[in-house]
């Protein structure tokens, strides 16, 4: 009986301690990305081409998931909205949701499993095919050359993305509320714009994607760094990234929401 | 993938991305709207404020010419001081009236300053003297029914 409470603490323990050092290795990666960071924004070519690829190649899904998500905001929100008579404030509607929450949150979770994803088993599969190692042996350093592009990369395209998502939506949305349904067009802009402010709505969004945007490409330039060097270890890096990106996604937009929009 | 391919395309998403925002600020927020020339400031006292925000609009004749910055309480008179952000364009008499409106019957509450006919100009930093507090719902209807039975026993 003893032996398996004390068989119970020492596993607490040992999950407690391996959580903490990986915790503390994952702020020195962090560092470590940021001290070397100088040869990505030298050479900026570098960081172009992970731009493309995390960015550029999202952009077909982010567009279409925006025009669908406010296009659904337009249908559903108008079938809420008419009981009150009031189907004029679905402007109001879609594009507060779409910038203060729908469009970085939604935008940060498609981009971390789009290509979050894509960067810890590239960044894996090359440690598992000790790419990295040969780049130590030629005096290279892989956090310079191969991590920080990805994670500036990433850092970039984020905010972008997330604008195109917010704009598609309302794009969505006044499609679906104006062209199909009917709602007078003039109303639906002009009390968007009375509703919306740029500081308080635009900007505090944009905050939102930039930080989602930091949280994503470090998770999954770690993941993929700290990834065991197996086909099995990259797999499950994999996983790990876009869980863990999902859920730091939407543990920091609570934090970030109750700072930004408190009482109002 | 050669570079300059690569440049074209990332140079096209940058340009997209900026004019969603673009678009945000512009056409979905107020930014184009929002910035007022040389804005100077007004008070005005009232007895009740009911439910008038921070950053609600002052319109003069139904056009918007002014936001309201600040609300809080007076402890000495016991009312409401309304600190207004009036657009820099706009001079209004000395003897104008404002008054709490609410736009239709849910809408939001905005102060409306009705223009009078002095020849002073009212300065940065004055205080407008002729108010009208806002209407409250329940308090009319409280009055309504009141007055309907005061005449009903007064029939009897």
């Amino acid at each position: 009986m003893q032996d398996k409470s004390f068989c119970l603490l020492r596993s607490l323990g040992r999950w407690v301690n391996n959580a903490l050092v990986r915790m503390g290795f994952a702020t020195r990666f962090a560092l470590a990305v940021l001290w070397l960071s100088g040869t990505a924004l030298r050479r900026f070519q570098l960081t172009v081409r992970e731009i493309y690829f995390t960015g550029v190649l999202s952009l077909i899904i982010i567009l279409v998931s925006g025009l669908f998500v406010g296009m659904v905001l337009g249908l559903q929100g108008y079938d809420t909205l008419q009981r009150f008579g009031s189907s004029e404030a679905l402007g109001v509607l879609v594009s507060l949701s779409l910038v203060r929450e729908l469009g970085p949150v939604v935008a940060g979770l498609l981009f971390a499993s789009r290509a979050g994803s894509a960067v810890t088993a590239e960044i894996g599969l090359m440690k598992a095919t000790e790419q990295l190692t040969a780049m130590e042996m030629m005096a290279v350093n892989p956090i310079a050359r191969v991590v920080a592009p990805r994670f500036w990369g990433g850092v970039i395209s984020m905010p972008f993305l997330a604008a195109l998502f917010s704009a598609m939506g309302v794009f969505g949305g006044w499609l679906v509320g104006v062209i199909l349904i009917g709602v007078d067009d003039g109303a639906f802009w002009s009390q968007m714009q009375a509703a919306v402010d740029f500081k308080e709505d635009v900007v505090n969004g944009v905050i939102k994607s930039f930080v989602f945007g930091v949280l994503v490409s470090l998770i999954a330039v770690f993941e993929g760094y700290d990834s065991e060097p197996t086909a099995e270890g990259v797999s499950n890096a994999t996983t790990r990234t876009v869980v863990t990106s999902a859920l730091a996604i939407l543990f920091s937009d609570f934090i970030l929401t109750a700072l930004m929009f408190r009482g109002g | 993938m050669n570079r300059t391919a690569l440049d074209l395309w990332v140079g096209i998403f940058v340009a997209i991305g900026f004019a969603a925002l673009a678009f945000l600020a512009m056409k979905v927020g107020n930014l184009s709207g929002a910035n007022m020339v040389d804005a100077y400031v007004l008070r005005a006292n009232f007895e009740n404020v009911g439910g008038l925000k921070v950053r609600g609009p002052v319109k003069s004749a139904g056009v918007v010419v002014g936001r309201v910055a600040e609300i809080h309480f007076d402890p000495q008179s016991y009312e409401a001081v309304v600190t207004m952000n009036i657009d820099g364009r706009y001079h209004f008499p000395k003897d104008t009236f404002a008054a709490i409106f609410t736009s239709g019957l849910l809408g939001e509450q905005y102060v409306g300053l009705n223009v009078g006919g002095d020849e002073k100009m009212l300065n940065p930093g004055d205080k407008i003297k002729k108010t009208q507090s806002a209407v409250v719902l329940e308090q009319m209807i409280g009055q309504f029914l009141f007055s309907k039975a005061a005449d009903g026993q007064e029939k009897k």
